[in-house]
Formats: structure tokens, sequence, C-alpha cells
């Protein structure tokens, strides 16, 4: 019988005593990525986002080092790739995109939507990000630079967008709640 | 080769996967064109080697940005930033 054949579960087991027997991972540490895998959800990135924006020393560790940022929230970031954070200017709107896979922040976004993996999003958004934004209902002035980032080796990449007008004196709860997955990603961009 | 935020740089036209199996984190679309390095991204072990279980060297990860006309033929004012390791990286 080979590989493909075999029974997931079984195959699943396998590895997993393996994991424990080389000493790579213990059946406990596994359960606690699981835990963190299943519990990571975009209010944690809509939260981190909110607090950048209200925050002027939390926005600071944000953008120098993502990961630390996230822990600060309680967000375990053990054994995750290190995330980067890139903040939408006046001058630079950035877009996030995995041309090779599908790389994506999930320590801080959960699972990515089901349009990020497609083929199209992959080849459209290093070619036509414009055209691309258009489809998700962005408009960008012409003289706002698109910066796609592909997301092509060791980072995971996440958008710090602008507050949006029309939201002065408002707490970081009501702020995050107006964050969406693809303000994250660059797709779209928050407002009031 | 040390690179900093502004040095110019070519990706090399290199083609690993036509001589054989091969894990490359090097997009198509960015061989053979030149960029800009954005910022040093730090060190990682060579994701070629670790992806078949070989000892992998550390290597100097950067951000590199490409002008869309450096890329497309139909070109435009925006811009794609891609991660590159080192050994990918020459000065033009």
């Amino acid at each position: 019988m080979s590989v493909l054949e075999a029974d997931s579960e079984a195959l699943l087991t396998a590895i997993r005593r393996l994991l424990a027997a080389k000493g790579v991972m213990t059946e406990g540490e596994i359960a606690q990525q699981r835990q963190s895998t299943d519990r990571a959800e975009p209010g944690q990135g809509a939260r981190m986002v909110a607090r950048a924006w209200t925050d002027p020393e939390y926005r600071a560790l944000l953008l120098s080092d993502g990961a630390k940022a996230a822990e600060a929230m309680n967000i375990p970031m053990r054994g995750m790739p290190p995330l980067g954070v890139l903040a939408n200017t006046d001058k630079a709107h950035h877009l996030i995109v995995c041309t090779l896979c599908s790389c994506y922040p999930k320590a801080v976004l959960g699972y990515p939507p089901y349009w990020y993996k497609s083929s199209a999003y992959r080849a459209r958004a290093v070619r036509d990000p414009r055209g691309l934004l258009v489809d998700f209902g962005t408009v960008l002035p012409e003289e706002l630079k698109i910066r796609v980032v592909d997301s092509s080796a060791d980072f995971r990449w996440m958008v710090l967008p602008r507050r949006p007008d029309g939201t002065e004196g408002w707490s970081a709860e009501r702020l995050a709640a107006i964050v969406r997955p693809g303000d994250m990603l660059g797709v779209t961009v928050p407002s009031a | 080769m040390s690179l900093s935020a502004g040095d110019e740089v070519l990706v090399k036209n290199d083609w690993p996967e036509t001589r054989g199996p091969a894990h490359i984190r090097t997009p198509h679309y960015v061989r053979g064109r030149r960029g800009r390095v954005v910022r040093p991204l730090g060190v990682f072990p060579n994701p070629e080697d670790l992806a078949f279980a070989r000892a992998a060297a550390p290597r100097a990860l950067y951000h590199v940005s490409f002008a869309m006309h450096e890329l497309w033929p139909e070109g435009g004012g925006d811009e794609v930033v891609v991660e590159l390791y080192e050994h990918w990286l020459e000065r033009p």
C-alpha cells in the first residue's frame, strides 16, 4: 500500500508518534498548537489594528516587530513565522498576496478567505492590482502608489490600514469592530 | 554579499527546476529583473535545502521592490515587493 492509499487518521497518528519519539515535539505541544490555530480569527488582527490607531507606542511596536506586538495582545506566536506589518499611508497602499502558495498571517487572522488561495487572485494581484481592487469595490486615487507584497519566503505580512475619517474619539473596541480581514490584506479599506 | 536598503540588485536568471527536483522561493516573474532592496529581513536556513532535509546553510533574506514596468509589458506606476534570498541577488 502506498502513502496515498493509507488511511489519513492512521497516517496522522503514526506521524505524531514519530514526532514524539524523535523528540521533535510532544503530544502536549501538538495539542497546544492545534488549540491556538483553531482559536485564531480575524478579530485578533482587528484588535491589534485598533490599538495601533489609539496608542502610538503600540503602533511603533507593531511596525517594528509584528510578532512581539501580537504577543503583547496575548496572541500565541510560538513556532510561527515572523510577522511583518506594513502601514498604509497617504502615499502608499499595501496589498498582500502569496503567488507561490498560500502563505497567510494565520496566527493573527485565522484561516484565509476562500479567494486568497485562488490562482486568479494570486496571478492578478502582482500584475493588475488596480483592476483587482476595483473588483473588490476599492477604487484608489491614481497618485496613491500600490505596493503589492508577495509573501514569497519566511515572513508573513499584514497591513495596518489608515484610520478612517469620522472615527475621532472612538474607543479601541469600537474601532476593532469596523476592521475586516480584507482591510488587513489591502483588498479593501475600512470606513466609519 | 551584504546588502542595505536602497541597493540596486539583479535577480539571477536561473531555473534550477529545469535541472531536477527543486524547492524555490524565488517567483518566476522576478528572475532576470532589476529591483531595489527595501529592507533586510534577517537570516533563515536556506529553504531550498530544508525542503529536502539537507543541511540548510543560513541565508540573508531581503525585501526587494520591483517597478511594474520592469516586470510586465503593460507597466504601470505601482510596484511589487518580494522576499528574496541573498544567493539569488547580484549587483547589476
